[in-house]
């Protein structure tokens, strides 16, 4: 069964009273595992395709199916329960709580869900071994350089096991060195773990550490 | 699940100087208030200590204070001859007649003249008013020219230190002593012989008649008694009762004006609350998405910023309650509107005051914070994360 | 585009901040507005009574009265026109138990005369039959001559207790006992706010008879001099006639008798000033807050604006007029707003005070206070704008 389902999806916005299509009819299938990259120039909708499979916008119209829950009818409540359970998020920005240390970032995503102290503890700290940070618990995000940012972003990401990954240009603010790393990670996470990952990217070299590349283009999808 | 409440408080340190002045804001007008509150509720309790509930006191019908009031010398002595009236282990009634009046007389440390309250009382009747206590001096000997003062309105007049000599009318009066009176209005007066006294004043005219009751239960079937006696014309009151409703106007007016300068201000530092809370939330737009991409309800998101606007309001109302603090135990004084004299007394913080002020800053800081919170819940996810 | 709109485009990029400084504003110098004005109310209640009159009252206080008799001794007294007798009466409604108000017993033929300047009588009953009136008497006071238990009331407090002209009130009294009836003949307007403004007067005659049994004593006794540079000198003669005697006088200028009053008052001044130094405080706090906030979403703005040619002192200037103009606008409206909601609205706090009102110095002041705090709260913002290097400002990602 695929992982995510989208049926001739649209999106257009209204600004003032102008109407822009953002995506136009799109149709894609992602597999259970499967690490694909979205590729496009700036303005092509790849980050709005990618908000849309994690249920944080609504298509204008079109059916998304994703773990088999047909998201583009929930909402409220019921969307942000699914979307804490199914997905896990990763910006270019790494969008940490400045205020809050690696460990507290990374059990956030636990709060929402029924779990004694001490065992949410035990699992941020789980995820941030695994992302290589577990000397880093007690740091504040502007005390770690943008690498480990992102490590702790990805930690966040996976600490409450979702099956799906959605990275918005992961790289995009790092050196060559930490990218690397990242990608290192995001590969990991795939092949080890089975993560589906979706990762928008307009670094080709990125894009060949993913299993397959599809290309949006003026809203239109190409392989 | 909500979000930690230590996210909320690590972001009011974030922007200390931001904190710092809000709270300052709420602190002041915290102040003001727990300092309205105290201001009356000294002066309540000034007169409320003034009288006894086993006492009685007797004043002419409808005077509404003993300067009001009006005895003649039969209508005191039938009083005081009563059947319910309280004697002394060796037969003597437990009962004073006083005279009560006003002299205007110069201040101290303060231009102008203001009306004392002097009372002449029947020398043997301490006994009556037991609060009282002399603390230097001694007490007048009766029969003379002799007079004590009370030791709150003392400070605040000329002449009334050991060995002055105090002029009303025509004769000089010699102060002997200073009293106090358990904080009670009583210590805003001058006290003498009430028969040296009755001459240089009104003539055979008294002011009221205090006294004892035997059975300070049977109040009512003494009161009807007193009233319906044709030839005394009087009305009875619990001496305690008097002298709280004494404070009846005055309390009320301090309470007004207090009330209105604590909404003004109140108001003001609500608007500043809420500035200082939308640029939180301005400033921490993309933090607020995350959370609810995270799965973080908006209503959890909105619940977070008013406790952090009701944190920032309880330190400032913390704050205000501590510059208020002294405050507590200045004496001032001012004219009581209707004894017309001067009545000295100290402000009173209570416990109960502090509750209310914290109460009150909480109340503020929920208003303030509720329109912000709100819009920090409603901004629609997908417009904040284009911005992502 | 010149200074000014930019700095307006400024203010108005985040309206709801700049809309809710200038309301906290706005309601801290309403607030020390008011307060000012509680001073100027006890102010002019000071200024009340003319420098030609004294006012004669027992020497050992107000409370104290003196006999009749000192009317004819008094007036013969060279330089004294005219002499009349108050009597405080100290009455309540009964139908309006916390509203407090004065009642005075003069002797009407003398008294209106004397203060023909401040007491304009503004409306009477029609008189029940002719009667011949002094010369100095107002026509309208017809009626209420005619009549004992005729009295003369304020036009404010008319309108405050709801009466009307003709009607009978009672008032119970609380030194002279009893239910006393009062028929209002006569309805007077106050040229002076803080005289006469709670005020009802009735003939002495009534008081005399009903209350001291027929045989009066006077409160006050009201002196009209011929000159009023002579005050001093006619006190001091006044009071030697009864020195000796049991009745001790004390004579002094109508407004040294009224400011006696006022000084009762005691503290509460002080306490105002010091409520209205703190609220400042506040407003130079929130004022200098928000400054401090705006300029520092905007550090790139300026350094845009420093690479487009706009010199150091330029940008001081944008910065500072926006301080400004948050600052003056929310000051006129607290100001203004004061004196405006505040004397129409003649709040008395129950009688306590005379109806308030603001003084347009007190408006002044506020304006001026809002200015400097506007300067103050803008020197850092601005200081730190002018100084801050362009490649700083461009850097700075937040």
């Amino acid at each position: 069964m695929a992982s995510v389902q989208i049926t001739n999806v649209r999106k257009v916005y209204k600004r003032d009273t102008q109407e822009i299509p953002v995506l136009d009819g799109i149709s894609l299938e992602i597999a259970k595992g499967d690490f694909v990259a979205l590729m496009g120039p700036s303005g092509s909708g790849k980050t709005t395709l990618l908000n849309l499979i994690g249920g944080i916008d609504q298509p204008t119209s079109g059916d998304i199916v994703v773990n088999g829950e047909a998201i583009a009818k929930l909402s409220g409540r019921p969307l942000a329960a699914w979307r804490a359970r199914n997905i896990g998020f990763i910006f270019q920005l790494y969008n940490l709580i400045p205020v809050l240390t690696a460990l507290q970032n990374v059990e956030l995503p636990l709060l929402l869900v029924r779990m004694s102290g001490k065992e949410r503890k035990q699992r941020a700290q789980t995820a941030l071994e695994l992302v290589g940070l577990a000397d880093r618990l007690g740091h504040f995000p502007r005390q770690l350089s943008g690498g480990q940012e992102q490590r702790v972003a990805i930690a966040r990401a996976i600490v409450s096991d979702p099956t799906v990954l959605l990275a918005d240009e992961p790289t995009g603010d790092l050196d060559r060195k930490s990218g690397e790393e990242i990608l290192a990670l995001l590969e990991r996470l795939n092949r080890e773990f089975s993560k589906t990952i979706v990762m928008v990217t307009h670094d080709p070299h990125a894009a060949e550490r993913a299993q397959r590349a599809l290309h949006l283009d003026k809203g239109v999808l190409s392989n | 699940m909500a979000i930690p409440i230590s996210y909320n408080l690590r972001n009011l340190f974030q922007r200390p100087v931001s904190t710092l002045t809000t709270m300052v804001g709420f602190g002041l007008t915290v102040m003001i208030f727990i300092g309205a509150l105290a201001l009356a509720s000294g002066f309540k309790a000034a007169l409320k200590k003034s009288g006894s509930p086993d006492n009685a006191i007797v004043v002419r019908k409808g005077a509404d204070s003993e300067i009001s009031s009006g005895l003649s010398r039969e209508a005191t002595d039938i009083i005081r001859g009563g059947p319910e009236v309280a004697t002394t282990p060796d037969g003597h009634g437990l009962t004073s007649a006083d005279v009560v009046v006003l002299t205007n007389q110069p201040r101290l440390g303060q231009p102008g003249y203001s009306n004392l309250t002097v009372r002449g009382i029947d020398p043997s009747s301490l006994a009556l008013r037991d609060q009282v206590r002399i603390t230097d001096g001694r007490m007048f000997a009766p029969g003379s020219d002799e007079i004590i003062v009370g030791r709150r309105i003392a400070p605040r007049f000329a002449h009334c230190a050991l060995g002055d000599k105090m002029r009303f009318g025509p004769r000089d009066f010699t102060v002997v002593g200073h009293f106090e009176a358990a904080g009670s209005s009583f210590e805003s007066e001058v006290w003498g012989d009430n028969a040296v006294l009755m001459p240089v004043f009104r003539g055979e005219v008294f002011e009221s008649v205090t006294f004892r009751m035997k059975d300070p239960g049977r109040f009512e079937q003494v009161r009807k008694t007193l009233e319906a006696d044709p030839r005394l014309g009087v009305d009875v009151h619990r001496e305690s009762d008097w002298y709280t409703q004494q404070a009846g106007v005055l309390a009320t007016v301090i309470g007004i004006m207090g009330f209105f300068i604590t909404l003004i201000m109140a108001v003001g530092a609500v608007f500043g609350a809420m500035n200082t809370m939308f640029a939180a939330v301005g400033s921490r737009t993309r933090e607020i998405a995350v959370l609810q991409i995270l799965g973080f309800s908006p209503f959890s998101v909105m619940v977070s910023f008013m406790i952090e606007s009701l944190f920032l309001a309880l330190m400032g109302g913390a704050l205000g309650c501590l510059m208020a603090l002294p405050i507590n135990g200045i004496v001032t004084s001012t004219t009581n509107f209707t004894s017309f004299s001067e009545v000295a007394f100290a402000f009173r913080i209570t416990w109960v005051g502090i509750a209310i002020g914290l109460i009150f800053a909480a109340g503020m800081g929920l208003a303030g914070g509720f329109l912000p919170s709100l819009a920090a819940a409603s901004r629609p996810l997908a417009k904040s994360v284009r911005e992502l | 585009m010149n200074l000014l709109s930019l700095v307006f485009v400024n203010l108005f990029r985040n309206p709801l901040r700049t809309l809710l400084t200038m309301a906290s504003i706005a309601v801290a110098l309403f607030l020390f507005c008011a307060l000012g004005g509680v001073l100027d109310t006890l102010g002019d209640a000071v200024k009340f009574g003319s420098e030609s009159r004294l006012a004669t009252r027992n020497a050992i206080s107000l409370v104290f009265p003196m006999p009749l008799s000192y009317r004819d001794k008094i007036a013969a007294v060279p330089g004294i026109r005219r002499i009349a007798v108050q009597n405080w009466f100290g009455g309540r409604d009964p139908v309006n138990p916390h509203e407090f108000f004065a009642q005075f017993a003069v002797d009407p033929e003398n008294f209106f005369p004397m203060y023909r300047n401040e007491l304009k009588i503004v409306a009477g009953s029609p008189p029940q039959a002719e009667v011949a009136l002094p010369a100095d008497l107002d026509p309208k006071l017809a009626a209420f001559m005619a009549e004992q238990t005729g009295c003369v009331v304020n036009d404010e407090l008319l309108r405050r207790m709801k009466w009307t002209l003709g009607q009978t009130i009672h008032l119970d009294g609380t030194i002279y006992p009893g239910s006393w009836p009062f028929t209002i003949r006569a309805v007077f307007h106050s040229a002076t706010p803080s005289f006469g403004g709670n005020t009802m007067l009735f003939h002495f005659k009534y008081l005399e008879q009903n209350g001291m049994g027929g045989h009066g004593f006077a409160g006050v006794y009201k002196l009209e001099l011929e000159n009023p540079d002579h005050a001093a000198d006619i006190a001091r003669q006044v009071d030697a006639l009864f020195e000796n005697s049991s009745a001790a006088t004390h004579t002094e200028t109508e407004r040294a008798f009224a400011a006696g009053f006022v000084s009762m008052y005691g503290n509460i001044p002080f306490v105002l000033r010091l409520i209205g130094l703190a609220v400042v405080f506040a407003i130079l706090l929130v004022a200098a807050n928000t400054m401090v906030m705006a300029v520092r979403e905007r550090t790139s703005e300026v350094g845009v604006l420093k690479t487009l040619g706009f010199a150091d002192g330029t940008v001081f200037t944008i910065v500072l007029l926006e301080a400004a103009v948050i600052t003056l606008g929310g000051g006129i409206l607290g100001s203004v707003g004061a004196k405006l909601l505040i004397d129409r609205s003649h709040f008395n706090a129950g009688g306590a005070l005379p109806p308030m009102t603001v003084h347009w110095s007190s408006v002044r002041a506020g304006i001026v206070v809002a200015a400097v705090i506007g300067a103050a709260s803008g020197l850092i913002p601005a200081w730190q704008s002018a100084r801050l290097r362009i490649v700083d400002a461009l850097r700075r990602v937040d």
